[in-house]
């Protein structure tokens, strides 16, 4: 009888990325691998490719050397893949002009998703905006549409959430919610990015630092060089993890 | 896709009430250079539609990925396990039917202003305008693609389609002017069959290489 898989044997894997923007360099050579179950915070200042790798990571950009991996297998050209992977942009990818409840029952349609009525009640739930399913996303907030996007990317029960800047615009609440959550999903494997280390730090297991395009660290945060790197977390953060 | 454009639509109402106005605007201003008689209208009715449904379309198009563009939700449909020749498909048949809703209001309009009935012939130019139209859609949706992810988007589309679309308008005007003027169909078969070609290769051609458009 076959054995399955733990989540720690599923596996993201960037090998040898390198992404080009004319002759500005994105991405030079990373290498990266998140298994289920890991949490990892992507952290570098602004241009350091973090947005550029989570969207190579998602197959929404090419790489112009290298290749993503998931299990062993290219993401590029294979749609299964698309079923594990969940995204959370800077943009919602949500129509303004559908409700939200449409916009969710629209993502379940695209994925082919069974009980798909049942799903939906539950990501609003998670999300606390059953209570919004009517209105147009139009008319929400920036806050309650970014719980919207969260509650689409994981819609389909994703093994790995690729988050940009998952925190913006959410309200204190909304904000603790989500770190609740995040550090409770141990079966999935994680990586979002935050300019805010000390939020990241509350959540991850793992920091990998991006800088001009390079990687200049990747592992657990003990042992991490943080004043080599550029990083000064407050102290409080200092206390509870680092 | 095709049911979310429509409920999108039907919601703001922006790019059909926005084409179809377009369209009554060109058939008007054209009212005040040609004559209204039979044999006048017959000469440049055919060319004056087909330049009316190819601006109104072009509109269309432009409109169309708008809604795809506002929140980057093209990329929602790229993360989406969907052959993308599927939603090239959903795309084209959605534009497909608000041109055609559109060509129908202008061509009643232009059968008021120049005084022209298109009943004697209306099977023929049904068919005729139906084809023209798929290939017509059938560019402009990829184009529409391409042309949303650049920065003079609204330039870029005309400037892409129009050439590609040549054959669709020579087509579509050949056989419109045959088929209004009571011409023998044989006579204008050659520009229907053109017709024929061009939405054929376009839409097979288009389904394939979708994939590609939508990547950056």
């Amino acid at each position: 009888m076959p054995r399955e898989a733990s989540p720690a044997e599923h596996a993201l894997e960037a090998r040898h990325i390198s992404k080009y923007f004319g002759d500005h360099v994105a991405l030079r050579n990373i290498s990266l691998r998140v298994a289920g179950g890991d949490c990892v915070l992507l952290y570098g200042p602004n241009g350091a490719g973090k947005t550029t790798l989570l969207r190579v990571l998602a197959s929404l950009a090419r790489p112009d050397r290298g290749e993503v991996l998931l299990d062993g297998k290219k993401v590029r050209h294979d749609a299964s893949s698309k079923f594990e992977i969940g995204f959370v942009s800077h943009a919602s990818l949500l129509y303004g002009d559908l409700t939200v409840r449409e916009n969710l029952r629209f993502t379940a349609h695209l994925f082919g998703l069974r009980h798909a009525e049942a799903r939906i009640n539950e990501a609003l739930d998670l999300f606390a905006v059953r209570d919004r399913q009517a209105q147009l996303v139009r008319s929400l907030s920036r806050g309650l549409q970014q719980r919207v996007t969260l509650a689409r990317a994981l819609l389909h029960r994703p093994r790995f959430l690729l988050l940009d800047e998952p925190f913006t615009g959410l309200d204190a609440a909304s904000a603790e919610s989500l770190t609740s959550r995040l550090q409770h999903w141990t079966d999935k494997g994680i990586i979002f990015s935050t300019h805010s280390f000390e939020q990241g730090a509350a959540i991850a297991r793992r920091l990998v630092v991006l800088e001009g395009g390079r990687l200049r660290y990747d592992g657990p945060f003990r042992h991490a060089p943080l004043a080599a790197l550029g990083i000064r977390p407050s102290t409080e953060a200092r206390g509870s993890k680092l | 896709m095709f049911v979310k454009d429509l409920r999108v639509e039907w919601r703001n109402r922006e790019t059909l009430a926005l084409m179809c106005v377009f369209g009554l605007l060109v058939v008007f201003l054209f009212n005040f250079t040609l004559e209204t008689g039979r044999e006048e209208a017959l000469r440049g009715l055919p060319a004056l539609l087909w330049v009316d449904f190819a601006f109104v379309g072009i509109l269309g198009f432009n409109r169309s990925f708008a809604a795809e563009r506002e929140n980057a939700c093209l990329e929602g449909l790229m993360l989406a396990p969907v052959d993308p020749g599927l939603l090239y498909l959903g795309k084209m048949l959605s534009n497909l039917v608000f041109l055609g809703v559109a060509e129908g209001i202008v061509v009643f309009a232009a059968s008021l202003w120049y005084n022209f009935s298109f009943l004697p012939a209306f099977r023929s130019f049904f068919w005729i305008a139906f084809l023209g139209t798929v290939g017509y859609v059938a560019v402009g949706t990829v184009f529409g693609a391409i042309a949303a992810n650049t920065r003079m988007r609204e330039v870029m589309l005309p400037v892409l389609q129009f050439p590609v679309a040549v054959p669709v308008l020579i087509g579509g005007i050949e056989a419109t002017g045959g088929a209004l003027r009571g011409d023998a169909p044989s006579s204008y078969a050659w520009a229907v069959r053109l017709l024929v070609a061009f939405d054929v290769a376009f839409i097979v051609l288009s389904y394939l290489l979708f994939e590609y458009v939508l990547e950056e």
